[in-house]
């Protein structure tokens, strides 16, 4: 193996020398300790290297390493269920090796290797076959199938394939390439995590991705496969709701990237994931699941990698055919560990000394997201048969809270979704405290069919006369601060009543009632439906002389009030 | 036998330049001695092939360039710790200053301690009971927390705090995590920038009490050299780790004020001249206090914990600023103090609208406080949200202009917070009288307002 010397050391950034057929972004293993880096920039035989570990105690005149590969992370089953710091190191295995404290310059296989899993072939011998094609199947998990497919890049016809027990390391199948050659597969690859996997084509979405929050679904729905961002000041309750939307949306998988984000955070999800049925399968949704957390004391280069790490385990599963959310808590961490490297590079500043390449990076991960056609012809009978998708929902924590943060106005350039968080809202404890005027979505033309066949004719009429009642609101509240409520008419009056009744009713929702927590869009629906109904009658009463209070105290809105708790049948 | 280096080639603030150096580490600990023989003790901040720059934890006074001798140790910063530093009071450097000699160290442990990993990690859900209501009943605080004030100049941040350390327990008939063995606790307390005043307030704060005998403290003064604040919190961090995790106590840490922690730190980043964040704090200001506010917790399978409750004065009382906003963005909740409730004579002043502690939800609830808490202070909150917009209202308005309801919510307001929220400074409520409180003010409503709670609450709670 070829080696550098180490000739200055930085926290995080270590510069060596002699580093002659160094490749960018090529992992490299720093000083004695063997920490793992990645080279990030080079002059002449000189390499400037992040490391994702703690790098206390590394002094000029070490060795350094050179791997000749970028950096991977490995594929195969046994990903889900997992927890993996940001490089794809499992930290429950960390605990059995170091103890309770993430120790560096330990190693550990992102798969067990000595799991035996019962493949069961689907290709067949003598069968051509090529990329992402599947050549066989795993029960990863009660809930989830792992197809095992041929790896990006090879082709061929199969020579050998078999039955029975293996472990992730074990040659399932053996390929004939058309020149000649033999390819032996076996049910894990590796992939470098900052290249995109590839795909047919990418096609536009038009399922929604059902959240289970009013608010979202309703209001500003994100598609499968589609991108959202979540900006808010802390206490807003971002957190909250992307924990929220990894519990119930109506993903086949979930990853969950906590970037340098809070321990005791990635601590409940742990806790908590397992004790949870997902409503679809009835399993625990730990079974759909997999963590990535590199908390916010844990090392800020890891931090920079954790979101690459986690999207690329996400394009894995789409490439099966399923459709995968990812969740990143917080992008803000991210590019604030961009910032950190830059700074220690001596990079020009761009704005609030982020990079100039800011936009950029943001822009180029999020356009990993998509619904795609797959590389290989599957059969999966979910969909068509040949669609994955991955859909990618950041939070982003601007300082302040002020929206002209950089990182806020690089997410909005790519993103097609805005869920405004507000921390007046949350003081008032109304949560989701996303506030319904500022916030957009740019898919309700991608998904008004779907809405339509299969929820309801009047589904979109009834949101946008929703929103239009709390537009109104605005306006009329306006107004009555200026010259007091008395001065409305009655018909206003009654606006003000329903629009109260939306926001109290319908988009406030109670994350800790069992049936309140998450609403199916049937649900949703009829709950909006009750409300502009009530409204359309009590219009026509008080245009023939009805009485406002009678009609506000009227059993139809305690029954409004009541229906969050009821589940979708009972309404 | 250590290589000693007269080879200083410059110092500027808190950083001194070593030069021709050979065989020096990343984090290293430096010692330097001057003429006079006195050793100041610093840290190797970045080192090339022969050059090492070193930054001071104490002054630079007196140093010179060609006399001053410097030391590599070959380890980090190290703590001593033992049994005995119960009771006793240090500098922000970790010498004793209470008269008595220097306890003998059971081992010696680096005070930057390491990352706790999340799978290790056990939620935290144990309810503190502070006595306080505002607290108590709107933001509650569990046991392996982190949960600051933020306060500005001039607010009785320094009282609350010692009445949290005063008060603080477990409610009795509750089984803690440990299965009901005797439990310890103690306080350690690091102090950053404070002045005199305020520092023998806490000492005899803890003196009258009695709880001197289970604290620790770190004392680094106003008038203490800056650049040795940056070592004092991590002092009481690891004294607390070391408490919580090997000696099984549950330790509460208070740290004030991280606003001067944070402006020593912006010192040595601007002697560095890196490329200045906001306000010209490091752009790394997060991750170094995260550092820190992430060393409280729990771990799986030991019974001690360590909760924090750091105090900052916001710069101007604003929430915005770096230090504050940073803060709010790693640690579990905030509790924020009032100016206007102060101005009103409404003590502790803790505006509970902004005000939050993010892990409350496991914590309250039946069996550990009462079944209605939640939902009782999701009401409380509503109400006097309203009751707050009614009364800005009839600022503008006038009172009469104001719907019924909207008056009856502008009254709730105030006695909310001159009955709930104000208490005396050394009244010890009990939880459950908090909760009784609670909802002998919502009574001045018709049940039809009260939207958060559960029907059966009402019928079981609220009295007319």
């Amino acid at each position: 193996m070829k080696e550098g010397r180490i000739i200055k050391v930085s926290g995080p950034l270590v510069v060596a020398d002699k580093m002659e057929g160094a490749k960018m972004y090529d992992v490299v293993r720093v000083g004695i300790p063997r920490l793992i880096g990645e080279i990030i920039e080079l002059r002449a035989d000189h390499a400037s290297i992040q490391v994702y570990e703690e790098t206390t105690g590394i002094g000029p005149g070490e060795p350094v390493f050179l791997t000749d590969e970028p950096l991977c992370v490995e594929l195969g089953p046994g990903l889900i269920g997992s927890i993996y710091d940001g490089i794809q190191r499992p930290l429950d295995i960390l605990r059995e090796k170091t103890g309770d404290y993430i120790v560096r310059g330990v190693e550990a296989d992102a798969l067990n290797r000595k799991k035996k899993w019962e493949f069961k072939s689907k290709a067949k011998k003598n069968e051509k076959i090529g990329q992402g094609d599947i050549l066989g199947e795993v029960q990863e998990t009660s809930v989830v199938t792992h197809r095992v497919l041929l790896p990006p890049g090879i082709e061929g016809v199969v020579e050998e394939i078999s039955d029975g027990k293996f472990s992730v390391d074990d040659v399932i199948a053996k390929v004939r390439l058309k020149n000649g050659g033999r390819e032996n597969i076996t049910m894990v690859q590796r992939w470098p995590v900052r290249k995109d996997r590839p795909c047919k084509e990418k096609i536009s979405p038009v399922v929604p991705l059902v959240t289970g929050q009013r608010v979202i679904d309703t209001f500003f729905p994100v598609t499968k496969g589609g991108v959202a961002c979540i900006p808010g000041p802390f206490g807003s309750g971002k957190t909250v709701v992307l924990h929220e939307i990894a519990k119930w949306a109506d993903a086949d998988i979930i990853v969950y990237v906590g970037c340098g984000e809070r321990g005791n955070e990635m601590t409940d999800v742990l806790i908590e994931f397992p004790k949870l049925c997902d409503p679809r399968t009835g399993k625990s949704l730990m079974e759909r699941s997999i963590l990535i957390a590199n908390t916010s004391n844990m090392p800020v280069a890891a931090r920079e990698a954790s979101v690459y790490t986690g999207i690329t385990l996400a394009e894995y599963y789409r490439d099966m055919g399923y459709d995968v959310a990812l969740m990143a808590d917080s992008t803000s961490r991210w590019a604030e560990a961009l910032r950190e490297i830059s700074g220690r590079l001596e990079e020009m500043p761009g704005e609030e000394g982020y990079p100039a390449y800011l936009g950029m990076r943001v822009a180029q991960f999020y356009e990993r997201a998509g619904r795609v056609v797959t590389l290989g012809k599957l059969q999966n009978p979910s969909n068509d048969g040949k669609t994955g998708s991955l859909s990618v929902v950041g939070a982003v924590s601007p300082p302040g809270g002020d929206l002209s943060d950089a990182v806020v106005q690089a997410t909005l350039r790519v993103v097609k979704v805005f869920w405004s968080l507000e921390d007046k809202l949350a003081y008032k404890r109304h949560f989701p405290a996303i506030n319904w005027l500022s916030s957009y979505s740019l898919y309700l033309d991608n998904i008004k069919d779907f809405l339509k066949t299969e929820i309801g004719e009047d589904f979109l009429e009834l949101r946008n006369m929703a929103m239009k009642i709390l537009q109104e609101e605005d306006k009329l509240l306006e107004i009555a601060r200026l010259v007091g409520i008395e001065s409305l008419s009655i018909e206003n009056r009654l606006t003000l009543e329903i629009a109260r009744s939306l926001r109290e009713d319908f988009l406030h929702q109670n994350a800790f009632d069992p049936i309140d927590v998450h609403s199916s869009l049937l649900k949703q629906y009829k709950m909006l439906k009750l409300i502009i109904n009530f409204y359309h009658d009590s219009l026509e009463k008080l245009k023939a002389g009805g009485a406002l209070d009678e009609i506000l105290t009227s059993p139809i809105r305690d029954k409004l009030r009541k229906s969050k708790f009821l589940s979708e049948n009972e309404i | 036998m250590l290589k000693e280096y007269l080879t200083v080639s410059s110092i500027a603030g808190p950083l001194v330049l070593v030069k021709n150096i050979e065989e020096v580490k990343y984090g290293e600990l430096a010692e330097i001695e001057s003429i006079t023989g006195e050793i100041r003790r610093g840290r190797v901040l970045e080192v090339s092939s022969d050059v090492a720059l070193v930054q001071l934890f104490e002054e630079s006074r007196g140093l010179d360039i060609f006399k001053s001798k410097v030391r590599f140790l070959g380890k980090g910063i190290e703590l001593g710790v033992s049994p005995d530093m119960l009771g006793r009071i240090f500098d922000g450097l970790g010498k004793p200053i209470d008269a008595s000699p220097r306890p003998i160290s059971e081992k010696y442990i680096d005070v930057n301690g390491s990352p706790i990993n999340p799978f290790a990690r056990d939620y935290p859900d144990e309810f503190i009971q502070t006595g306080i209501s505002a607290i108590d009943g709107m933001n509650p605080i569990v046991r392996g927390q982190k949960l600051p004030i933020f306060s500005g100049t001039g607010l009785p941040h320094n009282r609350l705090a010692a009445q949290i350390a005063r008060q603080s327990r477990v409610l009795p008939g509750t089984t803690p995590k440990g299965g009901g063995v005797q439990e310890k606790f103690g306080v350690v307390f690091g102090a950053m920038g404070i002045t005199f005043e305020e520092a023998s307030f806490f000492i005899s704060q803890f003196r009258e009490t009695g709880a001197i005998e289970r604290a620790v403290l770190f004392i680094n003064l106003a008038d203490d050299p800056a650049i040795e604040r940056i070592a004092t919190p991590r002092l009481a961090l690891t004294t607390a780790e070391y408490f919580a995790f090997e000696k099984n106590m549950h330790i509460l840490v208070i740290l004030t004020d991280m606003t001067n922690y944070a402006e020593a730190l912006r010192e040595v980043s601007a002697a560095r001249k890196e490329i200045p964040g906001r306000r010209g704090y490091p752009g790394y200001l997060y991750t170094d206090l995260a550092t820190m506010y992430e060393r409280a917790g729990r771990i799986k399978g030991k019974t001690g914990s360590i909760t924090q409750i750091p105090v900052l004065t916001m710069p101007e009382d604003d929430k915005t600023h770096p230090i504050p906003d940073l803060t709010g963005y790693i640690t579990e909740g905030q509790i924020i103090l009032s100016r206007e409730l102060q101005r009103r004579g409404i003590y502790p002043p803790i505006d509970v609208m902004p005000s939050l502690s993010r892990l409350k939800d496991k914590g309250i609830g039946p069996d550990k406080t009462r079944e209605d808490h939640a939902d009782l202070l999701n009401q409380l909150f509503a109400c006097y949200a309203r009751g707050r917009e009614a009364k800005e209202l009839a600022v503008i308005l006038g009172e009469e202009s104001l719907s019924e309801m909207d008056k009856v919510y502008l009254k709730f307001s105030d006695s909310f917070e001159e009955k709930f929220i104000q208490q005396a400074e050394f009244e010890k409520r009990d939880v459950l009288e908090t909760l009784d409180l609670g909802w002998k003010l919502l009574s001045a409503f018709p049940a039809s307002e009260l939207s958060r709670v559960h029907e059966e609450y009402i019928q079981k709670y609220l009295k007319k």
